[in-house]
């Protein structure tokens, strides 16, 4: 085992009602996936402001991803088709930036996929591990 | 489980794209074929010796010709699973396997009768014609 | 600067096995605002409450931050500490390091390393906490009930009897729905109509509950406690309140020739008419479709006869606005339309029919006063063919049927087979069935028991063909355990159509914002802890309309759709969730995008005064949100260009903040 095998930063935002309740469910049934994914709670995928994403960038993550309902399930009836056009804006943008659109994703995970999500985290880490660090967004000034 | 054949299974999975799974066993297929009287083993047979992987017997069976390819079992399976579509890729491997073909398209004309169902002659057409 | 206390719970091994526990506790206290942390064996434990409340008084915390489990688990049982230790419970955050740390990694270092970062994460949340107080709103003490039928019946009598107010809205002229048609019921074989009508009955006589028939749901507004309902009364032109429910002028109706739906169109009806005798409300109606006068002005027969003069020719649709605090929907289904099954041929022949079809044949108040005659020739008929799954399961054909398992079809079907065989012993029953499903309190002996006292023949297969010849029912089927082919000369067929929700629900779940599945069945809250409320508060679900189901477990979903109701109309007052959105009016400039964005319409402007800096006042538009409609998603907040839109609870500062901590 390498002792500096790289260490992606991986921020995922979850929606309270679906995928944080899958994310607990991958728990439940002790699915690993990686600890470099961090997992902050928001109401509905919708309440996540494009600020959002690019602060963490600034701040040094080398990848973040989205989840929520599924299409048509959003707890708030609507939520997650905003997010979707929004981010689809967000990531195109953020690809002509230099942030590759490998490193932003938006999944659904509803919350009886636990596995799903497990899945999910494996397989948005190693592509972003793939890519290495995320230089571009980054603001050094942040930096310790 | 001795006549077990899976690659033959898989290649006739991929010819028809038939899920045998999906298969309830309500046996509206057997109900419904014309032919069943003919055959050795009928339509529900077909499918569930497809699942278990069963071909060698299919392809031996005198079974796959009597299937008039009228599709009355594709038509009416509540499950979409299209048990005419896996007899036609039995017989399909039949002749594949035996690198010939039994006739020419030239000599299907002479044995064309009346009472044949358009579909299977279209069929045979499709199948002797290449 | 906040002072936070942090508390870290081991979770026996669950979380300690993982995580270096005392480490993480450690490792809190260099934070910035942290006051004090520890750590112990079970935080939710009594001792562990404790614990924190001794901790909050000792220290003067004014934020708490529990590392422990999924706050989908335990965060209301911390909130409640808080509050029992004189904290706002709103100052409350977890750092979910059981379900979403040490059930996920293996190694302890990393585990270790991954806490540490989300309790920094609750930690910068929590120092941006600001205390919460849930907004609150009235009930009004009366519920509305969609739907007439046994589900609806059942409600209203048990929302009536705990002393609320009910109206049940129905779209037919009388109450009793599908289970007034039936006749009789598995498996203990009573009577339908014996046990259902003093049901309806009661419903009449009791004064809580007001019966709008032949009326149907317009409009919904407004949010759980206080729903104003538009209710459109079609017109009857007969006035329900004069009306005797005599009868005199259905007799003398002379439009005779009117297919009489009650019957499923096996007989006719007159133009004016009572849909069965044991109707409520007892009233007539005239269908405006049929009747002479009112398509061409000539009769008015009715008018002569109608001794009390209820007869109102001139009626128009009527509309009524109401407020409940509560709505129970109860739309119930329909047998789905056998016309797209060929192979069965319920087009070509009369004697093809639907088990509800066999119902009405067998009723002693049906079309053949319950002697048992082919639609045809009115012959009784001496083999009788069952088919059973007619558009259930069927994946493939999803024009014509359904997906799923309609459940109540093998034991009407048993119950036909066996009340036919103990009639007439004469008649051959044949039932053609893929599962005979019978789970339930005596329903699997009841099956049995038609197989072995009454002698059906079940038969493991399908029928795949019927053709009408000669007057005979040529039925071709398989039987897969004999492996035959059969060919069966048949009287009468009669096929187990499958069932679909009213189609009335969709645009009904439109209008209560209430959500549904692919198959227009209402979606329950949760399919195991909460099936009889919809996602939406104040929106419960009754019957079939939220899935299929038999008259018992009709009769205690009703029940307990019941007693939920009853539950929300004892409050008197609703706390909302206060975690909602918030317009910053300095800085909102009424654009509008928040409002066209909010799908609850909880949105609204208003224009507000401002004083300027050079002591002049300006009036501009600005955004108001109703705490009590809103949910609390924060679409707004990210649609708001000014960024004045914020969402209390989950502010934009406090995800930066968390977003800072982890990504430091």
């Amino acid at each position: 085992m390498q002792v500096n095998e790289y260490k992606p930063l991986i921020v995922a935002f979850c929606c309270n009602w679906c995928s944080y309740a899958g994310a607990d469910l991958a728990g439940n049934n002790r699915l690993n996936y990686p600890a470099d994914v961090k997992i902050i709670r928001v109401p509905c995928s919708c309440r996540v402001n494009p600020m959002f994403i690019l602060r963490a960038f600034q701040r040094g993550a080398d990848g973040v991803i989205l989840c929520g309902c599924h299409p048509g399930d959003c707890h708030y009836t609507s939520g997650n088709y905003y997010t979707r056009r929004r981010m689809a804006l967000l990531f195109s943008m953020l690809d002509y930036l230099g942030i590759e659109k490998e490193r932003t994703r938006v999944e659904w995970v509803s919350a009886a996929e636990g596995a799903k999500f497990a899945a999910t985290m494996n397989d948005f880490v190693e592509t972003v591990a793939a890519l290495g660090e995320n230089k571009r967004l980054e603001d050094l000034r942040c930096k310790k | 489980m001795s006549q077990k054949n899976d690659r033959a299974k898989e290649q006739i999975l991929k010819m028809s794209g038939v899920n045998p799974l999906k298969c309830m066993r309500c046996g509206k297929c057997s109900g419904t074929c014309p032919s069943y009287d003919e055959m050795e083993y009928h339509p529900h047979q077909f499918v569930y010796m497809v699942e278990t992987g069963e071909i060698d017997k299919l392809m031996q069976s005198p079974s796959i010709y009597k299937c008039l390819s009228c599709f009355a079992c594709v038509d009416r399976c509540p499950r979409g699973v299209e048990p005419a579509k896996l007899v036609e890729a039995v017989r399909l491997t039949v002749i594949r396997q035996k690198g010939m073909n039994h006739m020419t398209a030239d000599s299907i004309p002479a044995l064309l009768d009346d009472d044949l169902p358009q579909q299977a002659i279209v069929s045979a057409m499709r199948k002797y014609s290449k | 600067m906040k002072r936070i206390g942090v508390f870290v719970c081991h979770c026996g091994t669950n979380i300690a096995g993982t995580v270096d526990v005392k480490a993480v506790a450690e490792a809190m206290k260099h934070e910035p605002g942290v006051v004090f942390s520890t750590d112990y064996q079970y935080m939710c434990s009594q001792a562990g409450q404790e614990m924190i409340k001794a901790a909050v008084k000792e220290h003067r915390l004014d934020g708490i931050v529990v590392c422990s489990c999924s706050p989908r688990m335990h965060e209301a049982t911390f909130r409640k500490t808080a509050a029992a230790a004189g904290l706002n419970s709103y100052m409350v955050e977890i750092a979910n390091i059981r379900e979403q740390c040490s059930w996920v990694h293996k190694e302890m270092p990393i585990g270790t390393e991954k806490a540490i970062i989300l309790a920094k994460a609750a930690v910068a949340k929590v120092s941006l906490n600001a205390p919460l107080t849930p907004g609150e709103s009235p009930v009004t003490k009366r519920a509305l009930v969609i739907g007439g039928g046994i589900a609806g019946i059942q409600t209203a009598l048990d929302i009536a009897d705990a002393g609320f107010p009910v109206d049940i809205v129905e779209t037919k002229p009388t109450i009793g729905g599908k289970m007034a048609q039936l006749d009789k019921t598995f498996p203990t074989l009573d009577c339908a109509a014996c046990i259902l009508t003093p049901k309806m009955v009661d419903v009449a006589q009791n004064e809580k509950i007001r019966i709008f028939s032949y009326s149907e749901v317009t409009d919904v507004k407004g949010f759980v406690g206080n729903f104003d309902v538009t209710i459109k009364r079609k017109a009857r032109y007969v006035n329900e309140t004069l009306c005797t429910g005599c009868g005199a002028c259905t007799e003398k109706c002379p439009m005779k020739k009117v297919p009489n739906e009650f019957n499923l169109g096996m007989d006719n009806r007159h133009a004016v008419y009572i849909p069965f005798a044991q109707a409520v409300p007892k009233v007539a109606t005239i269908d405006p479709n049929h009747c002479l006068m009112l398509k061409s002005g000539k009769c008015g027969l009715c008018s002569k006869v109608c001794g009390a003069g209820a007869i109102d020719y001139k009626a128009k649709d009527e509309f009524l606005e109401e407020r409940y605090g509560a709505i129970v929907v109860a739309t119930g289904f329909n047998p789905i339309s056998m016309e797209k099954f060929d192979e069965f041929a319920y087009a070509q022949s009369k004697d093809v029919i639907t088990s509800l079809e066999l119902e009405r044949l067998m009723n002693a108040a049906g079309p053949t006063g319950g002697t048992l005659l082919r639609p045809s020739d009115h012959q009784h008929p001496h083999t009788i063919v069952f088919v059973q799954c007619v558009g259930s399961r069927c994946e493939a054909c999803a024009e014509k049927g359904k997906e799923y398992c309609s459940k109540i079809c093998c034991m009407y079907t048993a119950k036909h087979a066996m009340l036919i065989r103990d009639k007439y012993p004469d008649t051959d029953v044949y039932v053609f069935y893929i599962d005979v499903r019978t789970p339930g309190k005596n329903f699997d002996e009841f099956y049995r028991r038609a197989v072995e006292e009454y002698g059906v023949h079940y038969i493991k297969g399908m029928v795949g063909k019927v053709t009408p010849e000669n007057g005979v029912l040529k039925v071709q089927g398989s039987d897969l355990i004999d492996n035959r082919q059969l060919h069966i000369d048949a009287d009468l067929v009669v096929l187990a159509a499958a069932i679909e929700p009213d189609k009335s629900a969709r645009p009904l779940a439109t209008m209560l914002t209430a959500s549904m599945d692919t198959n227009d069945f209402f979606t329950e809250a949760h399919p195991k802890l909460r099936p009889v409320e919809s996602p939406t508060a104040g929106v419960f679900l009754s019957g079939t309309c939220q899935g299929p189901k038999d008259i018992p477990e009709t009769v205690s979903q009703a029940g307990a759709a019941a007693s939920k109701v009853i539950g929300l109309l004892c409050k008197d007052k609703l706390l909302g969730n206060p975690c909602v959105a918030h317009s910053d009016e300095m800085m909102c400039n009424g654009c509008s995008t928040c409002e066209k964005v909010c799908p609850y319409g909880a949105i609204t402007y208003e224009d507000k005064e401002f004083r300027m800096p050079d002591r002049t006042t300006k009036v501009r538009r600005v955004a108001k949100v109703n705490e009590a409609v809103c949910q609390g998603c924060g679409a707004c907040t990210v649609a708001c260009m000014s960024g004045a839109m914020d969402l209390k609870g989950f502010m934009n500062k406090q995800i930066m903040a968390e977003v800072d901590a982890i990504c430091k």
